[in-house]
């Protein structure tokens, strides 16, 4: 036989075994090798025994994580051999972590989803109300967790009001517990706020709070949600889904409450800082009130009127003064044309010895011999009287 | 939960915006007096609003009709 037969032979003989051409092998990861061709090369071994793994391409572009070096995995696969080394080895198909890796695999899994699905959105958060009137907690009703939380709220406000939800914090049945009382309290409505609290433990404890059904419950959840899980160093999709996540149930318990000590300072400063705006503003109002009442006009009102009337009979007195001096001037005025008048007026020269002749036709001024005739009527006015005449003969002087 | 009402919160918010606005000084008197009347009433409504809760701690339990109430015992008291 040659080298290929005996090779091609063994092959052959594997190939029909039962139990070789389907398994689940369990074990570690080592010696991983992410060929550029896709496929994976590594060992898988145990503590005592190391076996030859290949993963094709095809499945191992299936896989939704990478594995490494000292990962505990379960494989599902084949045992052949590759006739040219004449070496067997397991043909890997599907790799599933195993134990803590896979609760981790599966962690990491679901955080991407959901951080996808944008369910980890700070612009989804939540405010937490200031003072709520009642806090809801959903956690164990026995143990640690729910008296810490009574007692720091004791010490920080004591008139809280608290509606504690029952609930198994580990094991299978928890994750839909916790679920179902987030969804309660939004159906109920009876607090403005949700802790979801449960003391350290190890990473299977706190798996519950890993689970889809608890981040859905929380992002669904209208009331806010503070997470409390475990100790700070943990951090549970619960934490990454919930509008607060407190390090600690203490520390929930500290964030939901404000000091009652806080909040009456807080009051009593804005209080005092009302009263002192408000004093101020009226002292500054009645200030310049005094200032405005001291000012001349309101502390001799009258003044103004006293000095105006000492104008106006000032003025009346040059009124008076200037009609007076008029007076005077008109009067010398009218006497100079009195005389004047006098001189002209016609009664002078009447009493002179003139005479002034007028028709009694139509009582025009006779100025010529020319304007009348033989027989006419005429008027001849004198100094003290009137004469009536008729013409009886008329001379016209020659140099006239 | 009521939410017609005025949240503590909300109170506290506009009475520090009101003492926020007085103290500027930049308002008429008439104004200065009627946010001084409002800010009196805010804080008597927080003053009220600390002292309206009454201490309460309960266990909800699910029963037939619906969830019932029930009276948490208090564990050792950190007061």
């Amino acid at each position: 036989m040659t080298v290929s037969e005996v090779n091609k032979y063994i092959k052959d003989m594997i190939s029909r075994d039962g139990i070789l051409s389907g398994l689940w092998v369990k074990g570690e990861i080592s010696n991983f090798k992410n060929h550029y061709s896709g496929h994976f090369y590594f060992s898988l071994k145990d503590e005592k025994s190391v076996l030859k793994c290949v993963m094709f391409r095809s499945n191992a572009s299936l896989l939704p994580f990478v594995p490494e070096d000292g990962m505990k995995v379960i494989i599902r696969g084949y045992v052949s051999v590759f006739e040219r080394d004449g070496q067997y080895q397991l043909y890997a198909e599907e790799i599933q972590p195993d134990g803590i890796g896979a609760l981790y695999i599966a962690f990491e899994k679901l955080k991407k989803k959901l951080e996808a699905e944008g369910l980890f959105d700070a612009a989804k958060k939540k405010k937490l109300p200031y003072l709520p009137k009642a806090i809801g907690v959903v956690t164990s009703s026995t143990g640690a967790v729910i008296r810490d939380i009574i007692n720091v709220l004791s010490r920080r406000f004591y008139n809280f009001n608290l509606k504690l939800y029952p609930v198994q914090v580990q094991g299978e049945q928890a994750a839909g517990q916790i679920a179902a009382a987030v969804r309660r309290f939004n159906e109920l409505d009876n607090v403005d706020v949700i802790i979801v609290a449960r003391g350290g433990g190890s990473l299977e404890d706190l798996w519950p709070f890993n689970e889809e059904i608890v981040a859905r419950s929380i992002y669904e959840s209208r009331i806010p949600v503070i997470s409390a899980v475990g100790h700070e160093t943990d951090f549970t999709i619960a934490d990454f889904v919930a509008d607060v996540r407190a390090p600690t149930p203490s520390a929930a318990a500290e964030l939901v409450m404000p000091e009652r000590a806080v909040v009456e300072n807080r009051l009593d400063s804005l209080k005092l800082r009302l009263r002192n705006a408000v004093m101020k503003k009226t002292a500054m109002e009645r200030l310049l009130l005094r200032k405005i009442e001291g000012s001349v006009a309101f502390r001799q009102p009258l003044n103004k009127i006293y000095q105006e009337r000492m104008l106006l009979d000032v003025q009346k007195k040059y009124m008076q003064k200037a009609l007076s001096a008029l007076n005077t001037n008109y009067r010398n005025k009218l006497s100079l044309l009195a005389a004047t008048l006098d001189t002209l007026s016609p009664l002078k020269s009447l009493a002179r010895g003139y005479s002034i002749t007028k028709s009694k036709k139509d009582g025009s001024l006779v100025r010529s011999v020319h304007a009348v005739s033989i027989g006419d009527r005429l008027e001849i006015n004198l100094m003290d009287g009137r004469l009536g005449c008729t013409v009886e003969s008329i001379e016209e002087d020659s140099n006239g | 939960m009521d939410n017609n009402e005025v949240t503590f919160e909300q109170a506290m918010a506009e009475l520090e915006e009101i003492v926020k606005k007085l103290e500027k000084g930049e308002l008429t008197l008439d104004e200065s007096i009627n946010f001084f009347r409002r800010g009196v009433e805010l804080t008597k409504y927080c003053n009220r609003k600390l002292d309206e809760a009454e201490r309460s701690i309960t266990m909800l339990i699910e029963g037939e009709n619906g969830v019932i109430e029930k009276e948490l015992p208090e564990l050792d008291q950190g007061r």
